[in-house]
């Protein structure tokens, strides 16, 4: 066999002083890095398989081991950087498509490091969270556009709505692209934060039944598990037309994956590869999506939201409006940094529109096209913390979704080889042996601290600018300032330059 | 109050950190790894057995049973119940490791110690040295847990 | 309600505690023969060695009795039972009254057909008195020989080659531990031992112990008053010199020890109207034919749930068990013997050996599987009735054998998976999952 011209991307570093030959470390690493060497009687490491997900480093007892980028580097180029020099030999080698997980690593702006928040002075009192009530509940769902009351109460009753406590939601992630362990920490973390989680396409595993009670059920190209139990089991339904990170791809999980636990979730024979084709066969117009929506609304008569998520991409404020007209009782956007399991390493980092933009686009559509009351807008895409939840909601959205951040406070360490299935940290994998790595009940907790946190700085932030209700900041641009943006920029955010 | 290590089968994950602990609780060092195994010349074997077959593993250590069979069998009387702590205990001076104990113990959870003379150790929860149990303690995915139980558990 | 307990080893101490679990006020009276508060008889060994003193021998730690309640009489001997009376008649003429009466006066050694074993420097291997006077006699360099191969006669052997005397053990028996181990098992014994420094003369019965005549017919006076002169030196007269085989063969000794098994001590019940057998006859509830006469121990024959007879176990954790089974039934609980088996734990220089049940039978009726690697002196065999375990012999590698124990007393089907019994690895999880998930005691 021809050499390789690949080299290993990270070194391991072993402290001789205080490794102490546990071989803890052998037995986390799944990539087979570390192994005990019985002619040494050492354990020794082989760097090339190592994909710097720091599971040895948090795990070894006496912080024997780090891990560095290879000091390795071809000779100074600002063209041909070294990932793209790297890419080409893998791909001399393999003659495939690259792969990758996780969202789009690539350098382009971050409109929400560009946009900053208002806060009162002397003219309007801030309020303090701790001593006064802070409201972040938040209604997804239909609104009606006027109400009518009779004897004091409504006369008709108002549309199916989620009652979220914050407007954080955890995004699709099916069994299959997450283990079991983490649907589960996820669901459960959603119950006691009064949220919602979402099964992604894969269908439900008999054992999240306890957890159906806040549980998206998500209705794909693919329609892997989708029966009348799956979907009346649901609070609310999501038809999947495109995912932030490979807007017009489908899903593809390979046979190896699907083992009998896979298998009874997405309905499909063990060992057959799970296709999710890239369009909905079935849709070519709104249309098209409106007998969908309306199918599922006529299956659960009426009584659960039904969604529809799509992907960020040129044209998306138009295809917003079709979605609310076509029925949607809340629009899911997922912006080009949204994670997920497995996508074209092309498409994940060359395709799509950035969320903020996004949002700002859409809701300013449906406003002025006042339909803005129809849907609710969820956003996602790279919510990184709660200033950016906060800065959603002022740019019009009602609630976010995040994947990426709930599996970091999972214990993602973000090496982006979630398509391997060898997840070191028992999130994105199926194997039995690597998926009890995370025990639900750790997990969920640690999801709902990481909520419970952002829901503490979210009162901040809405108490500081004299705001007691999360209501009354939604699609209020003028608490955001922005910096650094083009006057184009800014006319599409529809938010003011600093100093303005 | 009889009182026990219990492990969750689904989350051990099979690391052995419990045993690094365990041998690190009863060291010379109690509180510090890298001592414990760099610098005692007479570092005891953990107290604790992992099993592990395919997926499947868990971390066993003595049940502290409510009649325990070790104590019976024991032909030297080094083996007793402390009631007080509730866990059974170990004379390490008086025991001359004849192994009637290990051959009476159903769960395999008596082992020998290193040395000459070695005599029988099993799991004495730490008790004395720590507030909980090393393994319990520092197991890292929350597989181990000191449960305390009355007359039925 | 008075309770008399007569025998202060495991069975006796075992009692005690039994009847401590139920009742914490009634008065108990523990009768022994010896003047020594409960020790450890298999610690024996360890006296003579050296490895532990008087101190340590302890079976239970000083203050037992007074905790318990009991009120021992120690050096008593026991004359007779007056079971219609309810007393225990003490060779003193005494009287002790009972309401429950606990016989576990345990056993006494055999005495070989061996002649001269009057002679001085024989001594027996079972009781305290016995390493005693035995440890003042052995010194660096003497020649000590062992009649019986056994648990007992090894572990007196291990001993007397720890000391530095050169050691022979006899047995009639062509292998060691005969009544435990079978043939390979023995021999990976033996040629530890041998190379520990013991030397065999199996297969051959002794049949004479010879000591120095005291004086010789014809001696002359001044040969006499030389003799007397030099009595310290010559005060090995009418001592022990050599043991005697059948075959005439003769071999030089300075101790003799004796340790061809043990029978129970029945005297005490001979006319009591107590039913006995090889030991004494007991129910499950380990009461004898009479109502509150209990029997534990080495004296009792008690139910074996592998030979699924009744036989006299005579090991230690049997001892206790039935004591405390007695002694809560004896205070008004209710407790079921559920059977003993035999088991043994020894190690002969750094060998262990672990046995329990029918480890060494052959029978047709009995599948055996074995892994033996005499090199490293392992060796494991599993004997399987029905496709269950009924007995194993473990040599080399102990560790975990308490899970054979445990298969053995649980009835565990294990056909199927026998092999991996085999293995020193054997553990908990390999248990079939339904067993493990309800792994419990018998």
């Amino acid at each position: 066999m021809a050499i390789s011209m690949r080299t290993a991307p990270y070194r391991v570093h072993r402290d001789p002083d205080r490794c102490i030959q546990c071989q803890v470390c052998v037995r986390q690493c799944a990539n087979g890095v570390h192994r005990w060497d019985d002619e040494e009687a050492e354990v020794v490491s082989e760097d090339r398989e190592c994909v710097n997900c720091h599971r040895c480093v948090v795990y070894c007892p006496t912080g024997a081991l780090t891990i560095s980028r290879s000091p390795l580097d071809y000779a100074a180029n600002a063209n041909w950087r070294k990932p793209d020099i790297d890419q080409i030999y893998l791909q001399s080698e393999t003659g495939g498509t690259l792969l990758t997980g996780m969202g789009n690593n690539r350098p382009y702006p971050v409109y929400w490091d560009h946009l900053l928040l208002n806060a009162s002075q002397v003219t309007n009192p801030s309020i303090d969270p701790l001593r006064e009530p802070v409201e972040l509940k938040t209604l997804l769902g239909r609104k009606p556009d006027s109400l009518e009351l009779k004897k004091g109460t409504l006369a008709e009753p108002v549309p199916p709505q989620l009652e979220l406590e914050v407007p954080v939601m955890f995004s699709a992630m099916s069994f299959g692209s997450i283990s079991l362990n983490a649907q589960k920490a996820l669901a459960r973390a959603a119950i006691d934060l009064g949220i919602y989680w979402n099964c992604g396409e894969g269908g439900l595993h008999p054992e999240m039944d306890p957890y159906t009670g806040r549980v998206i059920v998500q209705v794909a190209s693919g329609r892997f598990g989708v029966n009348m139990d799956y979907l009346n089991a649901g609070a609310a339904i999501e038809i999947k037309i495109g995912q932030g990170a490979k807007p017009g791809i489908g899903g593809h999980l390979p046979g190896e994956k699907v083992g009998p636990e896979v298998s009874v979730t997405r309905m499909i024979p063990v060992g057959s590869d799970a296709i999710s084709p890239a369009p909905h066969h079935d849709i070519y117009s709104i249309e098209d999506l409106r007998q969908l929506i309306y199918s599922l609304k006529e299956a659960t008569e009426y009584r659960k939201p039904v969604g529809v998520k799509i992907a960020a991409v040129h044209n998306v404020a138009a295809i917003a409006s079709g979605s609310v007209r076509a029925g949607a009782d809340y629009l899911a956007i997922d912006g080009f940094r949204g994670g997920t399991g497995a996508a074209p390493l092309r498409i994940r980092d060359n395709v799509g529109i950035p969320i903020e933009l996004a949002l700002a686009a859409v809701d300013s559509r449906l406003r002025a096209e006042g339909i803005r009351n129809q849907v609710s807008l969820v956003v996602a895409g790279s919510i990184r913390n709660s200033a950016d939840v906060v800065k959603a909601i002022a740019l019009g959205a009602d609630a976010v979704y995040i994947g990426t951040a709930a599996l970091i406070s999972l214990g993602c360490h973000m090496c982006q080889k979630c398509y391997r299935g060898k997840c070191n940290w028992g999130i994105a994998t199926t194997d039995a042996y690597l998926s009890k790595r995370l025990n639900p009940e750790i997990g969920a907790r640690r999801a709902a601290n990481l909520i419970q946190a952002w829901k503490h700085e979210i009162k901040e932030m809405l108490g500081g600018m004299g705001i007691n209700a999360i209501e009354s900041l939604r699609g209020n641009r003028l608490a955001l300032r922005g910096v650094n943006l083009t006057s184009r920029e800014l006319d599409i955010l529809q938010v003011k330059a600093a100093g303005e | 109050m009889r009182r026990r290590v219990v492990w969750k089968e689904e989350a051990c994950i099979g690391c052995r950190l419990c045993e690094v602990y365990c041998v690190t609780a009863h060291s010379r060092y109690p509180g510090d790894v890298l001592k414990a195994f760099k610098r005692d010349p007479d570092r005891p074997v953990p107290r604790v057995v992992l099993e592990e077959k395919g997926p499947v593993s868990f971390a066993l250590s003595c049940r502290q049973c409510e009649e325990p069979e070790c104590v019976k069998s024991c032909l030297t009387g080094a083996l007793g119940v402390d009631p007080a702590r509730g866990v059974v205990v170990v004379d390490e001076q008086h025991c001359i490791g004849c192994w009637t104990c290990i051959v009476a113990c159903p769960w395999g959870a008596i082992r020998p110690s290193r040395g000459e003379q070695p005599v029988a150790i099993k799991c004495d929860l730490c008790l004395g040295r720590l507030g909980i149990p090393a393994c319990v303690g520092n197991c890292p995915n929350e597989a181990l847990q000191l449960q305390e139980c009355g007359k039925e558990g | 309600m008075q309770y008399v307990i007569i025998g202060n080893s495991a069975a006796g101490i075992g009692a005690v505690e039994g009847i401590r679990r139920v009742d914490r006020a009634n008065p108990i009276i523990l009768v022994a023969d010896e003047p020594y508060p409960t020790y450890s008889r298999p610690l024996i060994s360890y006296y003579l060695e050296g490895r532990i003193e008087e101190t340590g021998m302890g079976y239970r730690p000083p203050g037992f009795y007074t905790e318990n309640g009991v009120t021992t009489r120690l050096e008593t001997k026991v004359e007779r039972i007056d079971t219609e009376l309810g007393q225990v008649v003490l060779d003193t003429g005494e009287l002790l009254p009972y309401d429950r009466l606990l016989l576990a006066a345990g056993s006494r050694p055999v005495v070989p057909p061996i002649k001269g074993i009057d002679t001085e420097g024989v001594y027996f291997f079972n009781r305290f008195d016995d390493v005693r006077a035995l440890r003042s006699q052995v010194r660096h360099g003497c020649r000590a020989a062992v009649v019986g191969a056994g648990l007992t006669g090894l572990k007196a052997a291990e001993a007397l080659a720890h000391l530095g005397l050169r050691v022979t053990v006899a047995d009639i028996s062509p292998f060691v531990l005969s009544t435990i181990l079978d043939a390979t098992g023995a021999e990976i014994v033996r040629g530890h031992l041998e190379e520990s420094g013991v030397h065999f003369l199996l297969g051959t019965p002794a049949v004479g112990v010879t000591g120095i005549p005291a004086a010789v017919a014809g001696m002359k006076d001044e040969w006499k008053n030389l003799k007397e002169k030099y009595r310290k030196v010559l005060v090995r007269e009418n001592r022990v010199d050599s043991l005697v085989f059948t075959d005439g063969f003769a071999v030089p000794v300075d101790v003799v020890i004796l340790a061809t098994g043990v029978r129970p001590n029945l005297e005490i019940v001979e006319g009591s109207g107590i039913a006995v057998n090889q030991g004494i006859l007991v129910d499950e509830r380990l009461q004898t034919n009479i109502p509150g006469i209990y029997a534990a121990g080495d004296i009792s024959e008690g139910w074996d749930l592998v030979t699924r007879e009744r036989r006299v176990i005579a090991t230690l954790p049997n001892a206790y068990k039935q004591g405390e089974v007695a002694g809560i039934n004896m205070a008004g609980g209710n407790a079921e013997y559920p059977g003993g088996m035999q088991m043994n734990s020894v190690n002969f220089f750094g060998l262990s050996i672990a046995t329990a049940g029918l480890s060494n039978v052959d029978d047709p009726a009995l599948e055996v599987v074995t892994r033996v690697d005499s090199a490293h002196r392992v060796y494991r065999r599993m004997t399987l009735r029905d496709g269950r375990l009924v007995g194993f012999i473990c040599i080399g590698d102990v560790g975990r054998a308490g899970i054979l124990t445990a298969l053995i007393r649980n009835g565990v089907p294990v056909g199927g998976w026998e092999e991996r019994l085999l293995e020193g690895d054997f553990g908990i999880i390999d248990l079939p999952v339904e067993v493990r998930r309800n792994w419990q005691l018998a």
